[in-house]
């Protein structure tokens, strides 16, 4: 499933970004905003490197991927569909009763997906203990995580990066979907967070910034993530709440709210319009 | 001469031995001589995790390793752990995986330390958790002999154990140690003492000076408070007719609560409490705070005394 070029990619993310406006939609409640801002670096770790089975969800020497702001799992839903892990017709049981797609990513309904988030400032650490296995096994897989950038201000989040830089663990990857909103406001109204790139540098990690909307940037990083091996790294990706929906982008509304019936229409032609 | 030793060194020397299981990790957050992991890490370093002083990550780290199969132990103070709650909510029990957390230097008979230090709802908010066996051992015999079963457990559990040297009641008897399964230490028609932790010993106390008093009691170790052994309680209310619960921690929520939930549902008999009356502790010796929170021999006498009264 990997080795998707770059416009395969693209045409995945657009798919997925349809997905999530749908998903939203149909019952009214969920996250698009943050789902929008991750797709295409979820669709290029996907399409482009992640070892994993999608015929055998649990195989155990599997990359793992940890969605860490669990809320945005539409987009996560929607990658999973497009991999093979499940089918689009599930993607119809997002936040329904007994649907494998819960509201927040849970491992224990869901193929594929590897940590039950929900609770912000969780994933870093349990992608440390999937990586301090991985060691301790000699297994070469690598744990990567998500997490946005509102996510960072909980204190756990720093826990855990001090433990990664002192364990050397260069098996574990980290994005930072900085999209600058989180659920009341701009990331920079509710608490300014200043020099991101810098703390994780003084934390001893390896950095670099890409923008995470351009396919080519997010293979580049991907791909130079490969290369660091002896210490954790990050990639810290500039996006746009919302993307590719003009009246989502960047506003703070839609971090939580559904589009509506002349919404979804809009947002699906706006899609339509991008292939 | 009764042999004295502390809990921890049970779980210490248990964790020890589960060496051998190449999937044993032990996680530790800057606490390790105290909770007596430190004899793990001498012999197994490569399988030893530092985490810090940071127990919400230590946590999470466990959980991960149990994700990728391994049988993580985490220890720290009773009372730290309650900081990584939430991570032992949703990452741990809401998965259901089987990271095994250890909790030291719990209750008020942690002394000196002071009421920061005295972990006295530990029992109760980890008894909430789906999931999660929760227990509270009082000897090293039988903490070792607890621990050395959770590899085969396959959920995860909290487990409280102390600073301080207890008489042991169990050498040659760690065969009669299963999770879940309550310790018949004496037995008595008059009434039964339900017990945990350093209250055991305690309540065997109060026993003898009931029987001079003319008043048999049963004394149970009830060192698993979730799974509660409910058949044995079911068969104690039968026999007995009244009940008193005793542990080092709030009346609300632990072992008297457990019990007390079970009886008012299953046969509504006396029930009498004894634990800390819902205040914090202070620094003193730890048979003092026994003395200052009402939880020597002799408050378990008079609650026996009392449950016996309200029968009908």
């Amino acid at each position: 499933m990997n080795g998707k070029s770059i416009s395969e990619l693209k045409e995945m993310a657009r798919k997925c970004r349809v997905e999530i406006c749908k998903m939203t939609h149909r019952i009214q409640a969920g996250h698009p905003g943050g789902s929008l801002s991750e797709i295409d670096i979820l669709c290029a770790l996907y399409g482009h490197r992640l070892r994993c089975k999608p015929d055998d969800p649990d195989w155990i020497d599997r990359d793992r991927f940890i969605l860490s702001k669990g809320h945005a799992s539409p987009g996560m839903y929607a990658v999973l569909a497009e991999m093979g892990f499940i089918s689009h017709e599930d993607l119809k049981s997002y936040r329904v009763k007994g649907g494998i797609c819960q509201g927040h990513v849970d491992m224990k309904w869901c193929p594929g997906v590897d940590f039950s988030a929900g609770s912000l400032g969780m994933g870093l650490s349990f992608g440390l203990g999937c990586a301090i296995a991985a060691k301790i096994e000699g297994s070469s897989r690598n744990a990567y995580v998500m997490v946005g950038d509102g996510e960072i201000q909980e204190g756990s989040v720093w826990e855990a990066a001090m433990a990664a830089a002192h364990h050397e663990l260069g098996n574990l990857k980290l994005f930072i979907d900085c999209n600058g909103i989180q659920n009341d406001d701009f990331c920079d109204a509710q608490m300014r967070m200043f020099d991101i790139p810098s703390k994780w540098e003084s934390f001893g990690w390896s950095v670099k910034e890409i923008d995470g909307h351009d396919m080519e940037q997010i293979i580049d990083a991907i791909d130079w993530m490969d290369t660091i091996t002896e210490v954790p790294c990050v990639v810290i990706a500039h996006t746009v709440k919302g993307k590719g929906v003009s009246f989502m982008e960047n506003n703070p509304a839609f971090h939580g709210a559904a589009p509506n019936d002349e919404q979804l229409s809009q947002a699906l032609q706006e899609l339509e319009v991008s292939l | 001469m009764t042999r004295m030793a502390a809990t921890r060194d049970g779980y210490g020397e248990a964790l020890v031995e589960l060496g051998n299981n190449p999937k044993v990790v032990v996680l530790e957050a800057d606490l390790g001589k105290s909770t007596k992991s430190l004899h793990y890490r001498k012999k197994y370093p490569e399988r030893t995790v530092s985490c810090g002083i940071g127990e919400q990550n230590m946590l999470l780290i466990g959980a991960g390793l149990a994700s990728s199969g391994f049988i993580p132990f985490a220890s720290t103070f009773a009372i730290f752990t309650e900081r990584a709650f939430e991570q032992m909510r949703n990452g741990i029990a809401r998965t259901n995986l089987p990271v095994h957390l250890c909790g030291s230097h719990g209750g008020t008979h942690t002394g000196t330390d002071g009421s920061s230090a005295q972990s006295i709802e530990d029992l109760a908010i980890y008894r909430t958790l789906p999931n999660v066996v929760v227990m509270h051992p009082c000897d090293d015999v039988s903490t070792k002999e607890l621990t050395m079963q959770l590899p085969e457990l396959g959920q995860p559990s909290y487990m409280r154990t102390a600073r301080n040297k207890t008489p042991v009641l169990y050498d040659g008897r760690a065969g009669d140690i299963k999770i879940g399964k309550g310790i018949v230490l004496r037995e008595g028609n008059d009434a039964a003492i339900i017990a945990c932790g350093v209250l055991v010993h305690e309540s065997l106390k109060a026993a003898e000076e009931l029987r001079n008093m003319g008043i048999n009691v049963t004394v149970v170790d009830m060192h698993t408070i979730k799974p509660l052994d409910t058949e044995l309680i079911g068969k104690l209310a039968d026999e007995c007719g009244a009940i008193v619960t005793a542990e080092d921690h709030s009346v609300i929520g632990g072992l008297g609560g457990a019990v007390s939930e079970y009886i008012v549902s299953a046969n509504p008999i006396p029930v009498e409490k004894i634990g800390v009356d819902d205040r914090f502790g202070e620094s003193a010796e730890a048979d003092e705070m026994l003395e200052m929170m009402g939880l020597k021999s002799s408050n378990i006498v008079d609650s026996v005394q009392k449950a016996i009264s309200r029968k009908s």
